[in-house]
């Protein structure tokens, strides 16, 4: 009756990835390489998108893409020990075969809204790493972009993920300041301490500024009024939200929030919009 | 349009099973049954049997939502040696079907599922099986009490549909609605006879003063809509109308259009099946991760079912609500909360603009 019908590609069927490299950036944090089991980068994105990566037989879990899309090689992800799957990926060793699928959700808009802007990015925590996807396109591609500020904070020392990126490749970049902040004293740092959103405060950034903000819901909320304090408006902040996501492509309802789904609306959002969203995320 | 004398029933059934597997609703509680569904009280949908008497319930307990997306479905295999992955694309072309008595409401269900699954990118699995699936929908004859279709737009007396039935007291009417139905018709020429297009006319016109007469006649879906979010979320009748809510999910799993779901794992020592099953938005830990939930209270994921239904999915799929009014809810809920108090108490004067 249908002998026309061909079946489709299926976006829940992964591909395999398998991990070459694995560095450990803090005593929970890791960060993985990951490449198609001939050497290919399994698929494009843009800073901000997401890759849905999963061991059989353990599970599926939503994460950012930490590498920038300009490299071409490889893809990486910085990945907090914190549930099943995490903890399983902690685990493994070079050479393991996961799936990866992807990418999902939209990305923050680098060659629209952030072209020809100064640019400062807050972070706490592993919230850099989806920034990191973001700074390092826009250190690619210098000259698109204006002044760059990079507010990192973490509990301690050991838990600033990819400082040693950020000593020698940010640090030592032209037009770059990286601020970088750690929550209590700690003997061997010099740099500053105290949390991230006081910190902001009294660095008193420029009002002309795109800002873009990631990590812990508590952070956010801070940083954002510390913000809107020095005169940024809702409209100049971008930030992420993470909900429990199964398909990635808004079909499970996991991620429902309103009438968006995180995984395809999301997870980029500016702060306006996210006021327009019902409080549930 | 073209009839059948109600006494060939059979044989127009036994028509359509020689072109492709016929489900037809049946009456379960057959206790001594292998088949699990069948035991139960109420109407289910099973394969047509030469000379099977049909169920003459108004609608099957469960809506046939099964047949298109299942309860649980495998999706792919993986099997893993050492630290090398092999992943498995187990999917093959579902055969053809054809479901026969579906009503309105149930009709309606699969488009606003189509919505979800058929859009880009679409859902395999659901194309697959939707593909091939042909519906025979039947006119409701004698709605119930618990029945609301119109409040969403639907008319019981003439539904969608692939092939449209119409029964009185002698015949039984047919007309195609779609290319597919035309196929399915044009292998009924034999068991039908043409017949005046306005044959039905005479049941329309009867089922339409039943409606009429229905205690739900009057639910107006107007004051829902896209848009309404900040009309609805923050208003203190959630807390009340959640009250008692057991939060079982036994109504996201008998009600048609419901279509979140989980995707798990399951290790049979010799691969990985990853299987995808149904899940509700009223379960704590559907939205629960590593570092906690979202909707951490009970009166949250109430709200969240009803206002998907009411408002979140008209605001995406240009106003059409993702109720079809069948009632199931109203029947099976264990404290006897529904969609109806929900748009009652909060569509009422204060609400309507």
């Amino acid at each position: 009756m249908l002998s026309e019908f061909k079946m489709p590609k299926e976006a829940l069927i992964p591909v395999i990835g398998e991990v070459t490299d694995i560095r450990i950036d803090t005593p929970d944090v890791k960060t993985f390489r990951v490449v198609t089991p001939d050497g290919k980068k399994a698929f494009d994105h843009m800073p901000g998108q997401c890759a849905m990566l999963s061991v059989p037989g353990v599970g599926e879990a939503m994460f950012s893409i930490t590498s920038s899309p300009t490299n071409t090689e490889y893809m990486e992800f910085s990945i907090k020990k914190c549930g099943c799957v995490t903890d399983w990926l902690h685990q493994m060793e070079v050479g393991q075969q996961i799936t990866i699928r992807g990418p999902y959700g939209n990305a923050f808009p680098v060659d629209t809204a952030f072209a020809g802007k100064d640019m400062l990015f807050i972070a706490g925590g592993i919230g850099l790493a989806p920034l990191r996807s973001v700074i390092n396109y826009c250190r690619h591609y210098r000259d698109r972009y204006g002044k760059i500020d990079i507010v990192y904070g973490s509990r301690s020392r050991a838990d600033l993920v990819d400082y040693n990126e950020i000593l020698t490749e940010w640090m030592t970049d032209d037009g770059i300041n990286v601020h970088l902040t750690i929550d209590r004293e700690e003997e061997g740092w010099d740099g500053h301490v105290g949390f991230v959103p006081n910190y902001v405060k009294e660095l008193g950034f420029s009002t002309d500024k795109t800002a873009i903000l990631c990590g812990p819901p508590i952070m956010i909320k801070f940083t954002l009024a510390g913000l809107q304090e020095l005169g940024f408006a809702k409209e100049q902040v971008y930030t992420t939200l993470e909900l429990r996501m199964k398909c990635g492509i808004g079909k499970c309802g996991r991620c429902n929030v309103g009438s968006k789904y995180v995984c395809k609306d999301g997870p980029v959002f500016r702060c306006d919009e996210i006021d327009e969203l019902p409080d549930e995320y | 349009m073209r009839k059948c004398a109600l006494a060939n029933k059979n044989a127009l059934l036994a028509a359509m099973a020689k072109t492709a597997k016929l489900y037809v609703p049946t009456d379960g509680a057959d206790e001594k049954s292998r088949d699990v569904n069948s035991r139960l009280a109420g109407a289910y949908y099973a394969e047509w049997k030469d000379g099977a008497e049909l169920s003459k319930k108004l609608n099957t307990t469960r809506s046939p939502k099964d047949f298109f997306f299942p309860q649980t479905e495998n999706m792919m295999t993986f099997k893993m040696t050492g630290k090398k992955l092999e992943i498995f694309d187990t999917r093959r072309e579902h055969e053809n079907f054809i479901l026969f008595g579906v009503k309105a409401c149930d009709v309606r269900s699969f488009t606003v599922l189509d919505n979800v699954f058929l859009t880009d990118p679409v859902d395999s699995y659901y194309a697959n099986r939707r593909a091939h699936g042909t519906i025979v929908s039947m006119a409701c004859t004698k709605p119930a009490g618990t029945c609301f279709c119109r409040t969403f737009g639907i008319d019981a007396a003439d539904p969608e549909g692939d092939v449209v039935c119409w029964e009185d007291a002698e015949w039984i009417y047919l007309t195609a609605k779609t290319e597919k139905g035309e196929k399915l018709m044009a292998a009924l020429a034999d068991v039908t006879e043409e017949c005046a297009d306005d044959a039905a006319d005479a049941v329309k016109t009867l089922v339409n003063e039943r409606l009429d007469k229905l205690p739900l006649a009057d639910l107006k879906s107007d004051a829902f809509g896209g848009g309404k979010t900040d009309t609805f979320f923050n208003d203190p009748a959630w807390n009340e109308l959640s009250e008692a809510c057991l939060g079982c999910g036994t109504c996201t799993f008998v009600c048609p259009t419901c279509q979140c779901y989980d995707i798990k794992d399951f290790n049979t020592g010799r691969e990985v099946i990853r299987f995808r099953c149904w899940d509700s938005c009223m379960y704590s830990d559907f939205t629960m991760m590593a570092h906690g939930t979202n909707r951490p209270n009970h009166v949250q994921r109430f709200r969240q079912r009803f206002m998907h239904k009411l408002v979140y999915y008209p605001e995406n799929n240009g106003g059409l609500f993702s109720c079809v009014g069948c009632g199931r809810c109203l029947s099976r809920c264990p404290i006897s909360m529904n969609i109806v108090k929900v748009m009652k108490k909060l569509g009422g004067n204060k609400n309507a603009e």
